[in-house]
């Protein structure tokens, strides 16, 4: 029996082919605009966060502390029980050392990688960790388990958003 | 519910920019699978196709726009978009229109052209963490493997030449596969030298960014036995979706696979999946997302997956072949259609028809898995000759 052909087509196209001028193509460029509602529930966090305070939502029926805080329990589908402020303070449960900015494009020489981890905030359940920076500290001192504290900005600078915590440092 | 079997299947090359646009790309898979099992497009009866983000291509309700391209046009036509799980999630989307015995045959078609968006793909992943609570930060998508390989490393004591090896092994076997957009062997060194992108990923611990389709003609039990000798049935699937809040859940294991994994075992009647799956084809964008996988899906212990590896246990020619294509390391990552070629790849190596790197001892059992979302959602189809 004749084998039968497996891959056909994709026609690979190099720098050289693209510049020729011979393969033509049509540009365009999108500027997309978007105000994103806060929502209920994290309305609340932004606005304790403004007010230099973390605050958590508890839910009584799965015994959890809830970060970030959420009008619903996604576990057992009830709804929030109430709400609980829980320290500024927490543990690296990950982290990285990033040389690239968001659309992939490298940092420049004498500029600071970027150093995202999770952070499990005490007085949130276990393994209730959130995506944030780490800042005042060598990225080869980073360690697993460190113990780290926000570093908010100045009142007067908070806009009610994630970024009204600068970063997590060392403690 | 009634057999599914895949009787044809077909791709194209996978390049890192193809002069094909996504229709003209998905026409050359869906055609070439066709070909391979003697139908025509009259013969099929509905369509279940994927492809990942529309930011891509900027083409808002791609879905539409690559019907034509997939065998699509006035057929019932469902498309599939759990982001870098929809390769194998649209193959599960077709098996329900089968099994259902709504339908008798279905082209399974997924297409994904990334070289479109400027100055690079990666860019739009900004948009998939959430807009309030993470995106401020400026993520990119390498912090969240980033973030997830660090934290498995650490759980179980592995170093990054342990995650090197994986890159080793795939674009190892990539070589041998005709649809590769590499052409060069890699060695540990290579990787652990490439530049350090997020640590501790680097830039050949990361698949590449491409351009490319595959295809799969699925049919029912009697008509696939009518069309072939040698049909491949799916014998289970499963998927699942973890919750959005992924800095919440423990990184180091893929839960979001344990249950999908399961639920396509039990379908398959298979009690002990490291003793009976012959070959795998877990989800690999990233070196160590491969060990990770094969955790999730049950064919390695927790925290002894880089021992086999060293042992030689995941090679072409070992006891549980990993990525025998050469997968999205070794043959290139067009999101979506990355996932249909793995399930191509059972395909043909079930078939003893994957030429070079043909598996040996007649491999009679395959599982392909893909993941995708905010490290949220994993589909997986089990197959057998």
């Amino acid at each position: 029996m004749q084998e039968k052909v497996h891959v056909s087509g994709g026609t690979a196209l190099s720098e050289q082919d693209v510049h020729s001028g011979e393969i033509f193509m049509t540009e365009d460029s999108l500027d997309c605009a978007f105000a994103w509602d806060t929502g209920v529930a994290i309305n609340r966090y932004l606005t304790e966060l403004k007010n230099g305070r973390i605050i958590a939502t508890e839910c009584r029926h799965c015994n959890r502390i809830m970060l970030p805080p959420r009008l619903f329990c996604e576990l057992c589908f009830k709804p929030s029980s109430g709400w609980v402020y829980i320290n500024d303070t927490g543990v690296v449960n990950t982290f990285s050392i990033c040389h690239v900015h968001w659309d992939a494009s490298r940092i420049k020489e004498g500029e600071k990688p970027y150093l995202p981890a999770v952070i499990e905030i005490d007085g949130a359940s276990a393994g209730m960790g959130i995506m944030q920076l780490l800042g005042e500290v060598e990225p080869e001192k980073i360690k697993f388990g460190m113990k780290v504290k926000a570093v908010w900005k100045p009142e007067n600078e908070r806009t009610g958003s994630i970024t009204d915590i600068k970063y997590f440092k060392p403690i | 519910m009634r057999k599914v079997a895949i009787v044809g299947a077909g791709m194209t090359k996978f390049v890192r920019r193809a002069l094909e646009t996504p229709k003209e790309l998905a026409y050359e898979a869906t055609k070439t699978a066709l070909d391979s099992c003697d139908l025509r497009l009259e013969d099929i009866d509905c369509v279940a196709h994927g492809s990942a983000p529309d930011a891509f291509d900027g083409i808002h309700q791609k879905g539409e726009y690559l019907a034509d391209g997939c065998g699509g046009w006035n057929k019932p036509t469902m498309r599939v978009y759990v982001g870098g799980g929809t390769g194998v999630h649209a193959i599960i989307h077709g098996w329900h229109h089968i099994a259902s015995g709504m339908f008798d045959t279905c082209l399974v078609v997924c297409e994904e052209k990334m070289s479109s968006a400027m100055p690079h793909a990666q860019g739009f992943f900004l948009t998939i963490f959430d807009a309030i609570t993470e995106r401020s930060l400026h993520p990119n998508l390498l912090w969240i493997f980033a973030l997830e390989m660090n934290r498995y490393m650490q759980r179980y004591g592995y170093t990054k030449e342990d995650m090197a090896l994986v890159a080793v092994n795939n674009k190892r076997n990539g070589l041998k596969n005709p649809a590769s957009q590499f052409k060069d062997e890699v060695t540990v060194e290579d990787v652990l030298n490439s530049e350090i992108m997020a640590y501790p990923v680097s830039r050949l611990d990361v698949s590449p960014v491409s351009d490319g389709a595959a295809a799969i003609v699925l049919a029912a039990e009697p008509v696939a036995r009518r069309l072939t000798d040698k049909p491949i049935w799916i014998e289970g699937v499963g998927w699942t979706l973890d919750t959005a809040y992924w800095g919440t859940r423990d990184l180091y294991y893929p839960r979001y696979l344990d249950k999908a994994a399961r639920m396509a075992y039990e379908m398959a009647g298979i009690r002990e999946p490291a003793k009976q799956i012959n070959i795998a084809e877990p989800y690999d964008p990233f070196g160590y997302k491969a060990l990770h996988h094969m955790e999730g899906l049950q064919l390695s212990p927790r925290g002894k997956t880089v021992e086999l590896l060293r042992d030689g246990h995941f090679a072409l020619d070992g006891n549980l072949p990993m990525c025998p294509s050469g997968g999205l390391l070794g043959v290139g990552n067009p999101i979506a259609a990355a996932g249909t070629m793995k399930v191509c790849e059972l395909f043909w190596q079930l078939r003893g028809e994957a030429g070079e790197r043909q598996v040996p001892g007649n491999p009679r059992l395959g599982v392909a898995q893909a993941w995708g979302d905010l490290m949220q959602v994993s589909s997986v189809v089990v197959v057998g000759n």
